[in-house]
């Protein structure tokens, strides 16, 4: 037994830190709707700025405490508010889940562009006598420790009362429930939203400021890593129920300590259990707890008034437009093709390369998310799956490397589909936060070991050799990578337009209707899933044999994390999307290089990017297409109109008529356009 | 045996009741008529028969089959097709599309190489069938209209083809006639009428309209409470004065 709490309670604190920051997630979601994936990028924040003014300009601790959780971490809240997410109330999980990843990835970004990026190592603690070691008997809590478990407490209790017992908690439970009806109700929604959000915002900060001791360095990295732990906690509390959220976090913090003190010391288990502990716990609650199974996100009662997605924007297009695109996409295909392998230097070559197979791994993320509208967090380690099956297949077995490349597919497929199983069910964001789970558990244990990505050495993985043609020289490359991003384009448009893309049609629309119907959805999901996640390992195997290197580094999961929100801000219905945003991943940066310090803000673009989705979830790119879509058929139609003029003028009496001039014509013309995609309207 | 067997059916919500011991049977070629007053539990039977909820006693037997845990889709395939209370249909798809998504979901295709070998445009028997279908509900003309675009009349036509198209043996409508005018709810019915009598399809009608009610069903069951509280013939239970507390109130 004391040998347990020996044990055990050096991992009170950490537990503590797990339970707050899982409670922090289930009231953030409990009364906006959204779930904060974004409270690394607020913790660091405030912990940076902590550190900053404590450090560098000497305020003295109380003050920057003060000054980073009750000024700054409110101040943030209601920004993010105020700019975001008061927009997004009525909107799906994908969106909200896809802003606050968004942030997570813009905010610290900016952060590290004003206070540089340099480590900031040992931050203080906010604790008294946080050096001081408390002794009870044998067993021993240091300052920072003990004031983590206390503040915990306090915190959790006080959070508990305000739900229950206060009339400001049960309209922020009302406003979880349908923030329309509330607003009916004569609440106004949106101050009860913010002010839940200044609330987690500044215990978001205070979390930061106790976390960044624990870990001697302040790191966003810890902080997301923390959030994954503390998802399995929110988790164990079904997403709803404080006192169990708690409980979850002691015990995931707890028990991580006590069964890495009673495994062998540098066994497998030891080091491989701590990294995956979260996964393990979310797919165990997905199977395990009735309450989750249960708990399917009900809709907004209110949400049958909302209009359905825009049509795709290519079936806008009239035919003489579709005739043009016809014969000009491919004339511009090979206008590219030409300019690429005969003109332009090395450097560039590379990157049209990188370009093509950066649009095959996000063409994964089309078929997921565009066709069976599911958001998958780990594509990146599906794409290194494939890159090390490939590269251990071809360099130590001897197989041809695109041999070694479609079997690093089928992997990846394979593994796809198990991590799937579990939360597909569920979808949405279960699924986002087990395939996230998974992502950190790869990229901390499965990914260093030997036998996966090479440990530290990594794995080589060759250039392909088809016959007698060497792919090695850097053209025949591209060319190469170029036809399988064709391919892999004609397959997903194929899904698109096959049985399976019509069934996901389905799904989108109703998903009870689906089923009613006869349509199995598990296995159209299931399948889909498995395929993109194929398509991400073949994208993998090529990222990897152009470099002709691999290692555990090379596919951490935040790559999945930028890529997700770069996608789905661009487009993730059609291919150009795909490929668009594969454009900007590569040139981007590109660009931001020859401006020194600016590059930085990367991430902040792509972050940010997701302002922009939340007006048009269907995709800027898509947004842009209709639109000038649309005013190409205006033009047309005025244009027609005006030639007709004498015509119309007879018959036409309406408002409409063409007198009126100015916007109406516009309208006739709109309306012409659509036309010539089907009859819309009564 | 009649094509759908249940009994002993009960279902609770937390504290609730929603259905207690409750029986029914539906065959052939007949339109059973399913009425009470709202909350009585019509909708969350219409779940357990369905699949959509399970329920945590009785069991279910259709065409010979013990349905228990099935899955929706296994009982669609079954020959159970249902229309919902509410409009769900595919905001995406035209009218058409809406029916040849259920006539290929009804042979069960979805392979995964054929999608790939571009094999999977409708054929030609597809086609025809759904042509039919169109032609007998009388939405040819809108056939290539969005489902955004419709009229909820429309609507509640599109879900009670798109129903037929998986070819029931037994249909579930529930509500059909809700959110329509008279003249449109006279149409359903004469609609109805003629699909069991030219499909031998049996219907198990929910519903509130009791006109329709009378018209078209045979049999009727009243649900008051999550208690079955009157069944038998149309007439006979029109008449019943459980019937009319149940529905149209208790006179002290």
């Amino acid at each position: 037994m004391s040998q347990f709490l020996i044990y055990a309670i050096p991992g009170l604190p950490y537990g503590c830190v797990f339970a707050l920051v899982g409670v922090c997630l289930v009231l953030t979601y409990q009364t906006s709707g959204m779930f904060n994936l974004a409270f690394g990028a607020q913790a660091y924040v405030s912990a940076v700025i902590f550190y900053t003014t404590v450090e560098d300009h000497h305020w003295p601790l109380w003050l920057a405490a003060v000054f980073s959780v009750l000024v700054v971490g409110p101040l943030l809240g209601i920004a993010l508010d105020r700019l975001l997410y008061r927009y997004m109330r009525a909107s799906t999980t994908t969106v909200k889940l896809i802003t606050a990843i968004g942030l997570s990835i813009g905010v610290p970004s900016i952060v590290d562009f004003f206070f540089g990026s340099s480590e900031k190592l040992n931050p203080p603690s906010i604790a008294p006598h946080a050096a001081h070691t408390y002794h009870l008997g044998s067993y021993y809590l240091d300052g920072n420790g003990l004031f983590t478990v206390v503040v915990t407490v306090v915190l959790v209790v006080g959070l508990g009362l305000l739900f229950r017992f206060t009339a400001v908690g049960l309209r922020m439970r009302a406003v979880v429930e349908s923030p329309r009806m509330v607003q009916l109700a004569g609440i106004s929604s949106e101050r009860v939203s913010m002010l839940a959000w200044i609330l987690s915002s500044m215990i978001t900060a205070l979390a930061g400021l106790m976390l960044a001791p624990i870990y001697h360095d302040v790191d966003v990295n810890n902080f997301n890593l923390v959030l994954v732990t503390s998802i399995a906690a929110a988790a164990i509390g079904g997403m709803s129920n404080l006192p169990l959220t708690l409980a979850g976090g002691l015990l995931l913090g707890v028990g991580q300590q006590v069964l890495a003190g009673y495994l062998p010391l540098n066994s497998i288990l030891a080091e491989g259990l701590r990294p995956s502990f979260p996964f393990i716990v979310l797919v165990a609650v997905l199977l395990l707890s009735p309450a989750v199974r249960r708990g399917r996100s009900a809709p907004d009662p209110l949400s049958g008034c909302d209009p359905p997605p825009p049509p795709l924007a290519a079936s806008l297009r009239g035919a003489g437009l579709d005739r043009v695109s016809r014969v000009g996409l491919p004339v511009f295909v090979v206008a590219v093709m030409y300019v690429t392998l005969f003109q332009l230097s090395e450097h560039y070559l590379g990157l049209m390369t990188e370009v093509a197979i950066y649009s095959i791994i996000f063409l994964s993320f089309t078929v997921v998310t565009g066709f069976s509208g599911q958001i998958s967090l780990c594509q990146m380690t599906f794409a290194g799956f494939g890159a090390f099956t490939a590269g251990q297949l071809a360099t130590d077995h001897g197989w041809p490397f695109l041999v070694a490349m479609v079997a690093g597919g089928f992997v990846a497929a394979v593994c796809g589909a198990v991590v799937a199983l579990p939360a597909l069910r569920l979808g949405g964001l279960y699924l986002a936060l087990a395939t996230l789970a998974f992502a950190v558990m790869a990229d901390e244990f499965l990914f260093p070991l030997n036998d996966i990505g090479g440990g530290e050495a990594g794995v080589d993985v060759p250039r392909p050799v088809l016959g007698p043609i060497d792919f090695g020289a850097d053209r025949s490359f591209f060319l190469l990578c170029f036809a399988i991003l064709v391919l892999v384009s004609f397959v997903v448009i194929l899904i698109r337009k096959g049985t399976i893309g019509t069934y996901l049609a389905a799904m989108r629309g109703s998903e009870v209707a689906a089923s009613s119907i006869g349509i199995n959805l598990t296995r159209a999901k299931i399948t889909v899933f498995a395929l993109s996640a194929g398509i991400a390992g073949i994208g993998g195997a090529l990222l990897a044999s152009q470099v002709q290197h691999a290692d555990s580094e090379s596919f951490v999961y935040q790559y999945s994390l930028v890529f997700v929100v770069l996608v789905l801000t661009t487009g993730a219905r059609t291919v150009e999307g795909a490929i668009n945003a594969s454009l900007a991943y590569v040139a981007i940066p590109e660009i931001l290089s020859h401006f020194g310090t600016l590059s930085v803000l990367e991430f902040a673009l792509f972050g940010f990017g997701t302002i922009a989705y939340v007006k048009h979830p269907e995709g800027i790119l898509e947004f842009q297409k209709r639109s000038s879509i649309r005013k190409f058929n205006q033009l047309r139609a005025r244009m027609k109109h005006r030639q007709d003029r004498p015509l119309i003028h007879g018959d036409d009496s309406g408002p409409g008529g063409a007198e009126s001039g100015g916007r109406a014509p516009g309208i006739a013309g709109e309306v012409a356009g659509l036309s010539g995609a089907g009859d819309v309207g009564d | 045996m009649a094509l759908l067997e249940a009994e002993g059916i009960s279902k609770h919500f937390g504290g609730i009741a929603a259905l207690t011991d409750v029986g029914l049977s539906a065959d052939a070629s007949e339109i059973v008529g399913l009425i009470g007053p709202n909350g009585a539990g019509k909708t969350t039977l219409f779940n357990c028969l369905f699949g959509l909820d399970r329920p945590d006693r009785g069991r279910v037997v259709f065409d010979g089959q013990v349905l228990d845990r099935l899955p929706v889709h296994r009982r669609v395939r079954l020959g159970i097709g249902r229309t919902f209370q509410r409009l769900e249909l595919f905001a995406e798809m035209t009218v058409r599309e809406h029916l040849l998504a259920a006539e290929r979901a009804r042979g069960g295709g979805g392979a995964l190489w054929r999608d790939l070998l571009n094999m999977s445009a409708p054929t030609a028997d597809e086609r025809s069938r759904v042509a039919e279908l169109l032609e007998m509900l009388d939405i040819t003309d809108i056939s290539d209209r969005p489902a955004e675009s419709l009229s909820l009349g429309h609507g509640r036509l599109v879900e009670l083809g798109r129903a037929l198209a998986t070819e029931p043996k037994l249909l579930m409508l529930d509500e059909p006639s809700s959110g329509l005018d008279r003249a449109e709810t006279a149409a359903l019915g004469a609609t109805l009428v003629r699909v069991v009598a030219e499909r031998r399809t049996g219907v198990l009608l929910v519903e509130h309209d009791l006109e329709l009610v009378r018209h078209v069903t045979s049999r009727l069951y009243v649900l008051d409470f999550g208690h079955m509280v009157i069944s038998g013939n149309t007439e006979n239970v029109l008449e019943h004065p459980s019937f009319r507390r149940a529905y149209l109130g208790r006179t002290e």
